[in-house]
């Protein structure tokens, strides 16, 4: 399964546990682990693993590691090339695995509309959106040849709401950059990025400011831009989402917001 | 993703609690563009207050763009895709999700028209209901019938006709009822539970969410309260419990769980169960869940459940009631969806898939392509991408199963290629193979006579054929068949004569009185007529047949230039009154069931070679006239 620590990740994390239960999960996780992810959030994925015995797979590209490649230097999109599809790429093509658990949505972008719960990838890992298998009734088919695989996608009929409900119905832990606190930002380009290291290289006259915020997606830090918001429980972080959408100004940043995150998402070859 | 709802911001729990009682309702829409089907969706979700602001923002100045006026085109909300059919992506089905208060609703967009049955056929497969659109100034066309055929026949039950355009016909009420009555004729030979028609407009609004003012002839609800309140829940006691089981859970040294989602029915702690296609029964000990163990489960339900007793189950076995039944056999019949470019290749191995497991199958035969424009059956031998086809299958393993109609986890399957493991057919299982089309094993040849049929003809001095006496008890089928026999044997001719009692005091004696068995008798005796008639001999068949299509079978197995039918058509007063060992009066009672003529139909010959009614004619006088047809048929001489 494809942990990317992230809502959607928790999300399919607790469906597994229910599936199996009173068995333990049959396969292990997996994260790509860019060196670059919210401290927090290695924290959780660490502790979460621990708590639920949970056997965890963790990859970094070390040929990318050691040309020290990072979001600051290359720019976002060689940076995510290197450091999360091809690691992905990378990890999936050494394990040899026939089938990975991804946690993306068809209500996420209108192109993934039309994805299939199981989607087919040939040897490099591709999907061809002309090519997919027809899908009817729950019947999925799952057969590939060796190199190929599939990444089957339980909660591709979940709209955001619904996992966001979800969460909040079974109480399910999440990474606490989810909701609002005070956190050390700076301002770039429009977009509130949170300081979260050292290695954050600020600008001339830059000073972090702590600012009330919260995150609607996760990923690497420098990359992931928050919102100024008070909401601070799982019910209030759905109120203001509902309610944003009908804020202009608001709404603008959050699309940005959106789109920068599925662009992430599609270079992880998540589609 | 987007909701309109005050409780949202007055009281975010309050709405929370709310949302977890709303069901989802799945359901498709079948139009083309030029039907308004863009503009209903983009209406639907407009008038509902589903778009923000910032998209309808976008939609607006696009709009403003493209028509140069103020007007918002709804049409574009659901555009997204057709920059993808402009970049050639073949969208097969796109799925759109919307909330109502009430609701929560799944669209499956099938767009496109060349793949059209394989598109429609997959968003159908999950829909609890079809949207069909209907161009008012256009009334019913081929589309429509094209629509409703596939809804139909892949069971969508709910079947909304969605009359569009209303403001092109001025809002005629006499129009709609025109497109109605049109419908409702057509729609009268598909099996659609339930039909509902609403006149709208998506254009101006009218009946989609709001009200129409301009039509207030129409007193139904409109489209989205229809779509709020239409029951698409299945009770849960009218269906028999099925668990496929999906995976054996083990924890620790003592937990054995059967574990998969209940796909019918219910089930009780403490119940009597039994694993198919082993047949051992035992009781459910505890239902699991993570949340903790139940007392009852139903559909939708993922489970485990562990049982008394030990028992030797595994993935792919069936958990039902026990005293329940599931078919269980090598061969069935089955519609079959064509979904590959390469056509069927008959007898190719492929791999069956279905709830119930996998199995190596082969399409052994083609018997009819069902055309989807006109619901048509036509013989066949070949099978093509988007074809549709009635089809017998055999696996080289029992095959657990359902009919479609009854159960559709349970009669639907997905047929796959074993070298491109692509799927290639989808499929709805009819029942168990009819006897009637089971194909005979491969190894077995003909094993060929060295005297011809002409060298019979000369010394029997006659054609062979079959006459076949059909008609109901009291009838006089014995009589005619055994005077007949006379009649043709003092004539020098050589018959044989099958009478439907003699053969079940011997070679069917294991049958019994059920339409099924009625129909294998008739089988048996046609299969032993036709050896016969190889033999030269005539055959006379004294039988009830009351199937029609039995009687079609056993036309075609004999041949039909060698099949003569004789329908008794006696009146069933005079039938009964002949009955002097009381037949009728069992069945009256109910101590004979599915008896012809009293608790089951007889299907009167419509095509029968000789009508003849023996309440005013004689035996001797039905021989005559027998006699004579086979004579100007030319079977016997002068």
């Amino acid at each position: 399964m494809l942990y990317s620590i992230g809502k959607d990740s928790s999300v399919l994390l607790h469906l597994a546990r229910k599936a199996f239960h009173p068995g333990s999960i049959p396969f292990p996780l997996l994260h790509i682990d860019t060196t670059w992810k919210f401290k927090e959030m290695i924290e959780f994925r660490d502790r979460i693993c621990a708590e639920l015995g949970l056997d965890l797979l963790v990859h970094t590209n070390l040929e990318g590691l050691a040309a020290q490649i990072n979001p600051f230097d290359h720019g976002s999109q060689t940076y995510t090339d290197i450091m999360k599809t091809d690691a992905l790429k990378q990890a999936l093509t050494r394990g040899n695995h026939d089938a990975a658990f991804g946690g993306a949505r068809r209500d996420e972008e209108r192109s993934r509309a039309k994805e299939r719960i199981f989607s087919f990838r040939d040897s490099n890992h591709r999907w061809d959106p002309k090519n997919q298998r027809p899908e009817l009734w729950n019947l999925y088919n799952g057969k590939v040849s060796d190199g190929e695989s599939i990444r089957v996608f339980p909660i591709s009929n979940w709209t955001e709401l619904d996992v966001w409900h979800y969460i909040h119905l079974e109480n399910i832990e999440i990474v606490p950059l989810y909701l609002a606190a005070p956190r050390p930002i700076v301002e770039r380009e429009q977009n509130l990025i949170m300081v979260d290291d050292a290695r954050f290289p600020l600008r001339p006259k830059e000073q972090p400011r702590t600012r009330s915020v919260r995150f609607r997606t996760l990923g690497c830090y420098p990359l992931s831009g928050a919102i100024e918001s008070i909401a601070s429980t799982v019910p209030e972080v759905i109120q203001e989402m509902l309610l944003d959408r009908h804020s202009e100004r608001q709404g603008r940043i959050i699309d940005h917001d959106q789109l920068a995150s599925m662009e992430e998402k599609k270079r992880e070859g998540y589609f | 993703m987007f909701e309109s709802d005050p409780l949202i911001e007055s009281d975010i729990d309050a709405y929370l609690d709310q949302r977890v009682r709303k069901d989802l309702v799945r359901f498709i829409t079948c139009g083309s563009v030029d039907d308004g089907k863009s503009t209903l969706i983009g209406r639907l979700l407009h008038d509902s207050q589903l778009i923000a602001d910032d998209h309808l923002e976008t939609l607006k100045t696009d709009s403003q763009r493209r028509t140069g006026t103020d007007d918002i085109d709804l049409s574009l909300v659901t555009d997204g895709l057709k920059a993808e059919r402009e970049q050639g992506i073949t969208i097969d089905v796109a799925y759109q999700y919307f909330s109502t208060r009430h609701r929560n609703f799944i669209i499956a967009d099938t767009p496109g028209h060349e793949q059209y049955t394989r598109n429609m056929a997959t968003g159908a497969s999950t829909a609890d209901l079809a949207v069909i659109l209907i161009d008012a100034r256009k009334g019913v066309v081929q589309q429509t019938r094209r629509h409703s055929y596939l809804a139909a026949l892949l069971g969508v039950k709910h079947i909304v006709i969605a009359v569009n355009k209303m403001d092109l016909v001025d809002y005629s009420e006499q129009r709609y009822l025109e497109i109605v009555a049109e419908y409702t004729e057509y729609s009268a030979n598909l099996n659609i539970e339930s039909l509902e028609y609403i006149p709208l407009s998506a254009l101006q609004g009218d009946n989609v969410v709001e009200s129409s003012e301009v039509m207030p002839w129409f007193v139904g609800p409109t489209l989205i309260d229809y779509l709020n309140a239409v029951e698409v829940a299945v009770p849960i006691s009218t269906n028999e419990f099925r668990l496929p089981v999906q995976l054996v859970l083990r924890s620790g040294a003592d937990f054995r769980g059967y574990a998969g989602s209940i796909t019918s029915g219910q089930i009780h702690r403490g119940d009597r169960v039994t694993v198919l296609p082993s047949g051992v029964s035992s009781t459910v000990q505890r239902i699991v869940t993570f949340d903790g163990d139940l007392d009852m489960a139903s559909a939708g339900d993922a489970i485990a459940v562990t049982l008394g007793d030990e028992i030797d189950m595994s993935r792919g076995d069936l958990l039902v009631k026990e005293g329940e039944n599931v078919e269980l056999d090598t061969s069935i019949a089955a519609t079959i969806i064509w979904m590959a470019d390469k056509p069927l290749d008959l007898g190719e191995q492929l791999i069956l898939q279905s709830h119930n497991g996998t199995a190596n199958v082969r399409v052994d035969t083609v018997r009819y392509l069902l055309d989807v424009n006109t619901g048509q059956k036509a013989k066949a031998t070949a099978l093509q991408l988007n074809e549709i086809a009635e089809c017998s299958i055999s696996a080289d393993r029992k095959l657990l199963f359902e009919s479609y109609e009854s159960n559709r986890a349970g009669g639907s399957f997905i047929l796959i290629n074993r070298i491109s493991n692509s799927t290639v057919a989808a499929g709805m299982i009819a029942g168990p193979l009819s006897p009637w089309d089971q194909a005979p094993k491969d190894s077995l040849e003909v094993q060929d006579s060295e005297i011809g049929a002409l060298e019979r003809q000369l010394r029997y001095r006659q054609r062979p054929c079959t006459v076949l006496l059909t008609g109901l008890t009291g009838a006089g089928k014995s009589s005619i068949a055994t005077a007949l026999e006379r009649c043709l044997f003092d004539r020098g001719n050589s018959t044989v004569r099958l009478d439907g009692e003699n053969v079940r005091l011997g070679i069917s004696k294991d049958l019994g009185f059920t339409a099924v068995d009625r129909s294998e008798n008739l089988r048996r005796v046609a299969e032993i007529a036709h050896l016969m008639n190889s033999q030269g001999l005539i055959a006379i068949a004294a039988l009830l047949a009351p199937q029609a299509e039995a009687r079609a079978r056993a036309r075609q197995l004999v041949g039909a230039d060698q099949w003569v039918e004789v329908f008794l058509d006696t009146p069933l007063s005079v039938c009964r009154s002949r009955d002097t060992t009381g037949l009728y009066e069992a069945a009256d009672r109910g101590d004979i069931e599915e008896f012809p003529g009293v608790s089951a139909t007889y299907e009167a010959p419509e095509d029968a070679d000789l009508r003849l009614d023996t309440s005013d004619m004689t035996v001797d006088r039905c021989v005559e006239v027998i006699v004579t047809l086979l004579k100007e048929k030319g079977f016997i001489h002068e």
